[in-house]
């Protein structure tokens, strides 16, 4: 995997107000990074400054090699960029925005055309590319804006909630459009979606208030949930459940339970939820424990963690009392 | 160079996309026609020539040329366009040309379909074509100014109407520098150098130098330089922009 964007001690400040604080990292050929956080965290300005939109207060940003700073036609000409909210110039037809953006990226003639058609083909825009921009849906108006940054089958794709506004199917393809071009491709997506980074991403930031906070695998960053790991059993209410809770809790890597409501009719049943700690694995032991003092196991799973907790666990603004 | 046509031929098209652009020719048109003939009394001068004509060109275009002026960077910042246009492989100097130049090309296209005037005294009388071609490309330079005044101010903010207002402001202080009305206002107490300092900024002093038919290159000049240091001003206000 090589290296084709990397960010070194990158702050941007406008006022008073520091938007990115001093944040290092690197993207690989083949890697999709999601950016995540929660709303002004810096994300847009984090990539605004990869693309070359606006500079650097201190810190430097190499992409493909080169400077940002110093070269910047040459980093836009590899760089392509669906900035947030899509703007694309409303007057014109989706055809003639999307042949002005070839015209610019240096195509010309059939080679031009052969562009504009697969990328309209690609993002399933067929039957709308000679409607005024201005007059279509929002979910069209995002696709014309994904397909400008795809045009010249770019090795920097930088995408800024490019799901945002789209209904699931649409969703679902550009997700699949994403992961399709990911093996040859460094690409960056920001979203506050969650899922979307189980779904796209081989590698998640998660970013606030200007600072990089979590960088891993979205596996990695499953680790870091309160309940990673966690064993929800469900048994009959017939036993001895304090017993059963002692014995549990003398399992070494146990560190709390918790009951939890059973919904359902079905009151003779109670369903308890074992915290591990460091979200090491109990589940076998836990297993094992019941087997042995025959307890019959109406239902148990270990739980992974949702990406929602992490991110809340990690954003949360008391978590910055520290400093 | 390739970049400053593709850019400026699609901003070029995009006045046409909105009414705009014939709003804006219809309103020309009848304005220097309104002015030439009931201000100016075009024919009870009984004169073959248009002097009358380009007299009141400045002050047209002090209104007229913020209005195309107005929408060039404001209107991509409001959008978020700019975002778009700012990270395509151009440069800032490729992207202010461009939208330079259709912006130039519109307000030529205007002042050509002032032609029936031209014909009317050709067909009345006997006007020396030479001065008229002179005042032509007169007026082409000074609207050329006018709105390299007016696409920098559209630089510094994303609200069309403070564009249009401040450049129509500084439109009109270039304008009024010429007149007696401030002239007179420094000659009470200020050295002669400084009066015509004064006076050599205004755009009525050069302009009506090239009425009377004689393409100075001294006023071409400074209409030229007027042209590339607020076109200047503006790559420098988008790169700051860039920057703050």
């Amino acid at each position: 995997m090589t290296e084709k964007i990397s960010l070194n001690q990158l702050t941007k400040q406008f006022g008073p107000i520091l938007a990115v604080n001093n944040i290092s990292m690197s993207v690989g050929s083949g890697e999709v990074l999601g950016f995540l956080g929660p709303n002004g965290a810096g994300k847009s300005t984090t990539m605004r400054m990869i693309t070359g939109f606006i500079e650097p207060t201190s810190g430097s940003i190499e992409v493909l090699g080169m400077n940002v700073a110093k070269n910047p036609v040459e980093v836009k000409r590899s760089i392509g960029y669906l900035p947030e909210g899509a703007p694309t110039y409303g007057d014109m037809t989706a055809k003639s925005y999307l042949n002005f953006i070839a015209e610019i990226r240096g195509f010309k003639g059939a080679e031009k055309r052969r562009r504009v058609d697969t990328v309209i083909n690609n993002v399933n825009i067929e039957n709308i590319i000679n409607q005024p921009i201005d007059t279509l849906s929002k979910g069209f108006k995002r696709r014309v804006g994904l397909a400008q940054s795809l045009i010249h089958d770019p090795e920097i794709l930088i995408m800024d909630e490019p799901t945002d506004g789209l209904d699931p199917n649409q969703k679902y393809q550009v997700r699949t459009l994403i992961r399709e071009m990911s093996k040859e491709k460094a690409i960056i997506i920001s979203t506050h979606i969650l899922e979307e980074v189980e779904a796209v991403c081989s590698r998640a930031v998660i970013i606030a208030q200007g600072r990089l906070l979590a960088d891993g695998t979205p596996e990695e960053l499953l680790t870091k949930a309160s309940n990673h790991n966690a064993v929800v059993i469900t048994i009959n209410n017939s036993i001895a459940s304090d017993k059963l809770e002692n014995a549990i809790e003398a399992i070494p890597n146990v560190s709390t339970i918790e009951f939890l409501p059973i919904n359902n009719e079905d009151k003779n049943v109670s369903r308890l939820r074992v915290f591990p700690k460091n979200s090491s694995s109990i589940a076998g032991t836990i297993g094992e424990l019941l087997r042995s003092k025959d307890i019959p196991i109406h239902e148990m799973f270990i739980e992974r963690g949702t990406l929602d907790d992490v991110f809340r666990k990690i954003t949360a603004p008391e978590d910055f009392s520290d400093d | 160079m390739i970049n400053i046509t593709i850019i400026a031929k699609r901003e070029f098209k995009s006045y046409f996309a909105t009414p705009l652009a014939y709003i804006f020719l219809v309103i020309f048109l009848a304005l220097t026609g309104a002015f030439a003939f009931y201000i100016g009394r075009f024919f009870s001068t009984e004169q073959a020539s248009l002097q009358i004509f380009f007299t009141y060109h400045p002050w047209l275009y002090m209104m007229l040329i913020p209005a195309i002026a107005m929408r060039l960077w404001a209107e991509e910042r409001k959008t978020g366009t700019i975002e778009i246009l700012m990270t395509l492989p151009v440069s800032t100097a490729e992207a202010v040309l461009g939208k330079y130049f259709a912006a130039w090309a519109f307000s030529g296209i205007a002042l050509l379909l002032t032609f029936p005037i031209w014909l009317s005294v050709n067909w009345l009388g006997n006007p020396d074509n030479g001065v008229i071609v002179a005042s032509y490309l007169g007026s082409f330079f000074m609207a050329g100014a006018f709105l390299a005044i007016g696409s920098c101010i559209s630089a510094l903010t994303k609200n069309q109407v403070i564009a249009f207002i401040v450049a129509a402001t500084v439109c009109f202080l270039f304008t009024m520098s010429g007149l007696d009305m401030v002239l007179d206002f420094f000659r009470a107490w200020a050295p002669e150098i400084v009066v015509q300092t004064v006076a050599s900024m205004s755009f009525l002093t050069h302009f009506s130098a090239i009425l009377k038919g004689v393409i100075d290159i001294r006023d071409l000049i400074y209409f030229l330089s007027l042209i590339a240091f607020w076109l200047f001003a503006n790559v420098i206000v988008i790169d700051q922009k860039k920057a703050s």
